[in-house]
């Protein structure tokens, strides 16, 4: 593979996407690339927007993916999904959590939470693969599981096989909490299988 | 690192700039190191911290950490010491006269800038102080440049004997690349030599020093003429050739990777003879610079033509997308349509105060109140200035609330007459930079109420931890301030200071309303831990029974993220007047029964949760 492969991670502050951004990275760097991971952080663990940017491959000069360069978004949170749509290529993949975080600021009724916002990107014509990650992973007994299912759906998009991500995240998991390794990887194969056959036909 | 955690063997490591920066203060054998926390740059000390052989702390402000780091210098240790743009405008009383001293030991200040602003008050170039002071300023570009320069930059101090200055922006502190890092070298301190007439600066002393501080600029402008660190790759089209330093050199590569580009590494001072002989090869120059026009107005007042900030935005990062555009304005070419959907427009996601943050109570009481002028500071404090409850007046830089509370209380004419003036300020922002405000206050007895909100952490950099914590940087116990005494010592009146429960919001909005109409200082600390350091102990949550809700939306208005409004409805009164109505729902996982929004809802809708309410599984349909 000559070129970089750009994947943009979005959701919201303390979902777990740095930490998912991180585990892609390692599973990139476990190959050999050579690897760039951003992010706008600061602010954002208080429940601001994130947005995780990971380039990786021969070599790779700057860290950050232009708008309409991305290759796969992967989106932990629908409206979020729809702020960051604009970031990927044409014919590259939104793999989107059906989940929704409402904010302050639509609860106190200052602005509306977007009407199904993964039909809106579908009416943009972008290709988005999407499903309740969050209802799965409460479904697994851990709402925390949510960024290994979204993963798990990723696995089947990227350049290299889905078992060196699964390994990275058992890794990551395996060395901090050996009793999370199973939980984990029930999740990833969970995740993988929600979009598996939308793969195939894509 | 502890015992069980050994340091990672010199190898290809994953690293984000301030870990490699870390890494090689580390190895190039450091003695001391010292820092206050603040964005971008935290994560150096917090990394540093777990290294062992070398003295690292957390200090109260940056000119103090700058001062540590000084005074190691002097007997002959390696130093460091590290933080953000707006910490060098604290830190450069000490930086301004230690370039006169000169330094011992290697002595490397990481200034971080906030490109972009994304969680600072102001953008501001930290390059100017290299020319201000006259220090050498190295710009790396990643983070395997950010470990090499951090090596570089030891050397270079010890052999001008000056400070140097090591710039990073937000893209190189918290972006990750792989490094491949070395080992730590042995240095033992060369020893203190007494010598007043280069430490003792007073003016006798100091006149000397001056040709000397000038006769050193001159030598490191030379080496930058042959400094490996600034050095040109060359390209095929001839067009622009750029010149560049920092991140933007990652980005003009990616942009234009066949122009010829002379990247800066040791930027101050410039070395304006190589760059005089590149700009001759190429049809003309481009400088892409974050982001003050400096080395732009360097090169045009040595007489080399350029472009920069004519084409180029004035603010922000420098990324491919800018360049783009700004070369194609310099070629006179159309500007290329994107190839990709239009951006949605989406509502704003701000950052948020935390679920339980005990903020919650004082600014819901402070939204409360009328007639008040508040002066906000920094930090998570900050956030009281947004929605629901839009309670700070002001907002300017690291301990500024006391001075301008005094400010607005002196200033006020007739119209302001009734008002109460309150400052808001955080326990650790209080001692870097609020206490003296407030010695300023009972000094000059101003009619000022100070709302100090003690949560044993310096909240919005992640829970670090100060004198009010009585724990240090390796989170050792050790003295614990005392706020109540600390107050008292600066002069305020036994009786005007009052510690408080910021959960118990009648209590609060009582003092509140008491201390305000005392015409004399007074102080109201509020005690209560942040909730996301490790001391902080949930309770059992509480939950909306919802047949009792009246929707009168009281709850939301405290503003705590685990409060959601399930539906909206209108009332019209019996006086004909239309009233919003706001059901709500508690999310009891996030909930932690802090039993702040239980205070105002008068139909006594929000309980306890019992037993603890779990989320229900939601049936998995597979496509």
């Amino acid at each position: 593979m000559s070129k970089v492969t750009n994947i943009l991670v979005c959701g919201v502050g303390g979902q777990g996407v740095m930490t998912a951004t991180e585990i892609l990275a390692e599973a990139a760097i476990s190959l050999g690339f050579d690897v760039k991971k951003t992010e706008v952080a600061g602010m954002s663990q208080r429940g601001g927007v994130v947005t995780s940017h990971l380039r990786f491959g021969p070599e790779v000069l700057s860290p950050q993916i232009l708008a309409g360069d991305a290759d796969l978004l992967i989106g932990f949170e629908s409206a979020e999904a729809l702020r960051w749509g604009h970031m990927l290529r044409p014919g590259g993949v939104a793999l989107v959590n059906s989940g929704r975080i409402v904010p302050p600021v639509v609860n106190i009724g200052l602005f509306d939470y977007p009407d199904e916002p993964v039909a809106q990107m579908r009416a943009l014509g972008l290709r988005v693969h999407d499903f309740d990650a969050t209802a799965l992973a409460v479904q697994l007994g851990n709402i925390r599981l949510g960024n290994t299912v979204m993963l798990g759906a990723s696995s089947d998009w990227l350049p290299f096989p889905a078992e060196v991500l699964r390994d990275a995240v058992l890794a990551r998991f395996g060395s901090r909490k050996p009793q999370l390794v199973d939980a984990n990887r029930e999740a990833f194969a969970a995740g993988r299988q929600a979009v598996a056959g939308e793969t195939l036909a894509a | 690192m502890s015992a069980s955690q050994p340091v990672p063997a010199a190898a290809r490591l994953f690293l984000s700039g301030n870990e490699a920066v870390a890494r090689a203060v580390w190895e190039a054998g450091t003695r001391v190191a010292a820092a206050y926390p603040g964005t971008p740059s935290t994560e150096i000390l917090e990394v540093l911290a777990k290294y062992p052989d070398l003295y690292t702390e957390w200090s109260i402000n940056e000119k103090v950490s700058l001062e540590v780091a000084l005074g190691a210098s002097m007997v002959g240790a390696r130093a460091f010491c590290a933080m953000k743009h707006v910490g060098l405008n604290v830190a450069s009383d000490a930086l301004m006269t230690m370039t006169v001293t000169g330094t011992e030991g290697g002595l490397v200040i990481a200034v971080a800038d906030d490109v972009g602003m994304s969680s600072s008050q102001n953008e501001q170039d930290s390059r100017y102080w290299g020319r201000f002071a006259h220090v050498p300023v190295l710009e790396p570009a990643d983070s395997q440049e950010a470990y090499a320069m951090t090596r570089a930059a030891f050397e270079l101090s010890e052999r001008f004997r000056t400070p140097v200055i090591l710039r990073l922006t937000t893209r190189i502190c918290h972006v990750k690349g792989v490094v491949v890092a070395g080992e730590r070298e042995a240095v033992e301190p060369g020893g203190f030599t007494k010598d007043p007439r280069r430490w003792v600066m007073v003016p006798g002393n100091a006149k000397p020093r001056l040709p000397l501080m000038f006769e050193r600029e001159a030598a490191v402008r030379a080496e930058a003429q042959t400094s490996p660190l600034n050095f040109v790759v060359d390209g095929s089209d001839r067009r622009i050739g750029f010149v560049t330093s920092g991140p933007a050199f990652m980005h003009v590569r990616e942009a234009f990777p066949d122009a010829p580009v002379f990247k800066l590494g040791l930027s101050c001072p410039p070395p304006l003879e190589s760059l005089r002989e590149f700009a001759a090869t190429v049809d003309s120059l481009l400088v892409v610079e974050e982001t003050e026009p400096l080395l732009e107005t360097e090169l045009k007042a040595a007489g080399i033509a350029c472009y920069g900030k004519d084409v180029l935005p004035r603010t922000g990062e420098l990324a491919p997308d800018a360049l783009h555009l700004g070369v194609a304005r310099l070629r006179g070419e159309a500007v290329p349509e994107p190839e990709h959907v239009v951006p949605q427009q989406v509502f704003p996601r701000p950052p948020t105060m935390c679920v339980a943050c005990p903020h919650l109570g004082v600014y819901y009481t402070l939204s409360q109140m009328r007639n008040v002028m508040i002066a906000g500071d920094i930090g998570c404090y900050t956030l009281g200035a947004g929605h629901p409850w839009n309670a700070l007046d002001s907002c300017i830089s690291m301990g500024a609330s006391m001075g301008t509370a005094l400010g607005m209380d002196k200033g006020r004419g007739k119209v302001d007459e009734n008002k109460k003036v309150v400052a808001v300020i955080g326990d650790s922002t209080f001692m870097h930079m609020g206490m003296q405000g407030l010695l300023d206050i009972t000094w000059n007895r101003g009619n000022v109420t100070v709302l100090l909100l003690d949560n044993r952490a310096v909240g919005m950099t992640g829970g670090q931890d100060n004198p009010g914590s009585g724990r240090d940087l390796h989170g050792e116990e050790t003295t614990r301030v005392d706020f109540a005494k600390l107050c008292e010592a600066l002069g305020v009146k036994k009786e005007r200071i009052r510690v408080l429960d910021p959960y118990q919001l009648p209590v609060l909005f009582k003092a509140l309303r008491e201390e305000t109409k005392i015409e004399e200082p007074s102080v109201i600390i509020t005690d209560r831990p942040c909730v996301l350091i490790d001391h902080y102990v949930p309770t059992k949550p509480y939950l909306v029974k919802e047949d009792r809700c009246t929707g009168c939306g009281n709850c939301v208005d405290v503003g705590c993220p685990a409060i959601h409004v399930t539906r909206r409805d209108k009332e019209v009164k019996a006086s004909g007047k239309e009233v919003d109505l706001s059901f709500v729902r508690i999310d009891t996982s996030a909930c932690t029964g802090c039993g702040l929004c239980v205070q105002p809802c008068a139909p006594e809708a929000i309980i306890h949760a019992e037993p603890v309410q779990t989320l229900q599984p939601v049936q998995f349909v597979r496509k």
